[in-house]
């Protein structure tokens, strides 16, 4: 699906010098295919929502879904609308808004593969992903229930110490990672400021779709005050653009979570019908979803 | 659940007989702060107004010696790197101490933030892990903090061990627990013995009362006939502070909190 061009092995990795404009974010959705692993950062971080919205709507199915390193309500939506195999997360949290509740429902049920993690073991991953190396060490873990239940964590025995038994954790490597920029320009670079978890993700995976508050002309990387903040754009796949993007959530710099929205779903998703009822009125309804 | 509590709306936990009327979130407040003391650099986590407010207030009476982090604030912290930062900064032993809670908490300092039942199918499932998995073993003064003290939370034996309360010798441990509050009492964690010491109750609580809501079993300081301390609330001055200066600090990231609670009043933005 992605074009390779590449004179020496094939990694999966996308070609350079992309960054390709589409004009439609269900064109950009359409491009993640069943099966893919997909990372998403944290509610706070700026979570590409009206991206996940038209995820939903092209129906995709069994994503391997990596939190970074938390969910909210990207994941209890995805979730909810059968869109998840895998879960690999350190929490799903409505924040000051309760539990999640479809991630609730689908783990009584039994319907998702769990991998319960912790947030700096999903950072770890990404960075041993960025470096293309196999895995990486990470202190603390160990007894614990969530290293216990990780069938693909290694303990090893510290090569530099003597009786120091160390976690390994494999590479994180998605297939896509999922980001809403502030701004992008016509080059395919995104402004993300200091937000460096979604950088950490643009690097970690084969290739980054994105959505973009507005796409400007003038290159970011002119700006030496935005430069430390741009994903550049031999990471970025393709871009639309998507005003109040990342919207009923926040985004760092721009926008505040609208609390009253986040209030309705929690209250709407407390069961299957009101769940479903939420999804037609503010996902599946194309006209409302871009209101 | 990651010391995540919900706050009762004004009026309530008025200590009863005391000319101060301080609330109970205070006098916790007050006396996490005294838990601080001597931390070079303390962190709170997200949705942890108290904890937060105790960090303030430690920093406050070190004399600005105190480096705080609060989580999720703008103007609290100065990290730079992302999410990453704080669990880099832990690994290299740069934090003293920080919070953690548990929807289960068991006698050997185990916390549970993921569920009640046999994972992965479990009956109740909570947010999940965080950092506690790690930040559990790395910071050296982790305060254990949760507003409901019942059977349902201190429990004998948690469902799911998100950070276990002490580790074998060769395991890289540099932390753990060092102390339990809860709205009842404050325990101590005896790292040696492994289980908690009960070391103040909160005025208007027995020890009866906290045996009776306790699931686990644990010491008593001071053993014979004489009576358990009680837990000092906030005086006249360190009340005003409390409900001044700190509760403008912590309306940052928690201006409901600092309204609400503390009785911040005047125009927040």
């Amino acid at each position: 699906m992605l074009p390779i061009v590449n004179a020496g092995r094939d990694t999966g990795y996308h070609a350079p010098m992309s960054g390709e404009m589409i004009g439609d974010v269900e064109a950009l959705a359409a491009r993640v295919p069943d099966g893919a692993k997909v990372a998403l950062v944290k509610t706070t971080g700026g979570v590409p929502m009206t991206l996940v919205r038209a995820l939903i709507r092209c129906g995709v199915r069994g994503l391997h879904l990596v939190c970074v390193p938390t969910g909210g309500l990207a994941v209890d939506l995805l979730i909810g609308a059968g869109c998840v195999e895998t879960l690999e997360t350190s929490a799903v949290t409505l924040d000051e808004f309760g539990q999640a509740p479809a991630f609730g429902r689908a783990v009584r049920a039994g319907s998702l593969r769990l991998l319960d993690a912790t947030c700096p073991a999903v950072y770890a991953g990404l960075q041993a992903g960025e470096k293309g190396l196999p895995f990486m060490p990470l202190r603390g873990l160990l007894g614990s229930d969530v290293a216990g239940n990780r069938a693909d964590w290694e303990v090893i025995d510290n090569p530099f110490g003597d009786n120091d038994p160390i976690v390994c954790l494999p590479a994180i490597v998605p297939d896509f990672s999922l980001v809403h920029a502030r701004t992008a320009d016509r080059h395919g670079n995104l402004y993300i400021g200091d937000t460096r978890e979604v950088l950490l993700m643009a690097h970690a995976a084969r290739a980054t779709l994105a959505t973009a508050e507005t796409i400007v002309d003038e290159n970011l990387l002119d700006d030496d005050a935005m430069r430390p903040g741009v994903i550049p754009n031999v990471y970025v796949s393709a871009i639309a653009e998507a005003e109040g993007g990342a919207r009923p959530l926040g985004l760092p710099g721009g926008y505040e979570v609208d609390g009253e929205h986040l209030a309705l779903y929690a209250n709407m998703a407390r069961d299957e019908t009101g769940f479903s009822e939420y999804l037609d009125e503010f996902v599946l309804d194309r006209k409302a979803a871009a209101e | 659940m990651n010391a995540t509590q919900s706050v009762p709306g004004p009026e309530s936990n008025l200590v009863p007989g005391t000319k101060e009327g301080w609330r109970l979130e205070e006098l916790l407040i007050d006396r996490i702060a005294g838990l601080l003391e001597g931390s070079r650099h303390v962190a709170a986590g997200v949705s942890s107004p108290i904890p937060g407010s105790a960090a303030l207030l430690a920093r406050h009476l070190s004399g600005g010696v105190m480096r705080v982090s609060v989580l999720g604030s703008r103007n609290l912290q100065s990290f730079t790197d992302g999410g990453v930062e704080i669990f880099d900064l832990a690994a290299q032993g740069r934090i003293d101490a920080f919070f953690l809670s548990g929807g289960q908490i068991d006698g050997a300092g185990n916390i549970n933030l993921v569920g009640i039942g046999d994972y992965p199918r479990q009956k109740v499932r909570w947010s999940g892990s965080f950092g506690s998995a790690y930040l559990y073993y790395l910071v050296p003064r982790v305060i254990l903090f949760r507003l409901e003290h019942t059977r349902r939370t201190m429990v004998e034996q948690v469902d799911f061990i998100s950070g276990p309360g002490s580790s074998p010798d060769n395991v890289y441990r540099q932390g753990g627990p060092y102390a339990l509050i809860t709205d009842r009492c404050l325990f101590a964690f005896d790292r040696d013995k492994q289980r908690f010491r009960l070391d103040s109750l909160h005025p208007g609580h027995t020890l009866e009362e906290v045996q009776e809501n306790t699931g686990f079993e644990f010491d008593v300081a001071q053993g014979g006939s004489s009576p358990l301390p009680t837990t000092p609330g906030p005086d006249a001055s360190r009340l005003a502070l409390i409900r001044g200066e700190i509760a403008a600090a912590i309306a940052d990231p928690y201006p409901k909190f600092a309204t609400e609670v503390l009785g911040l009043e005047g125009n927040l933005t």
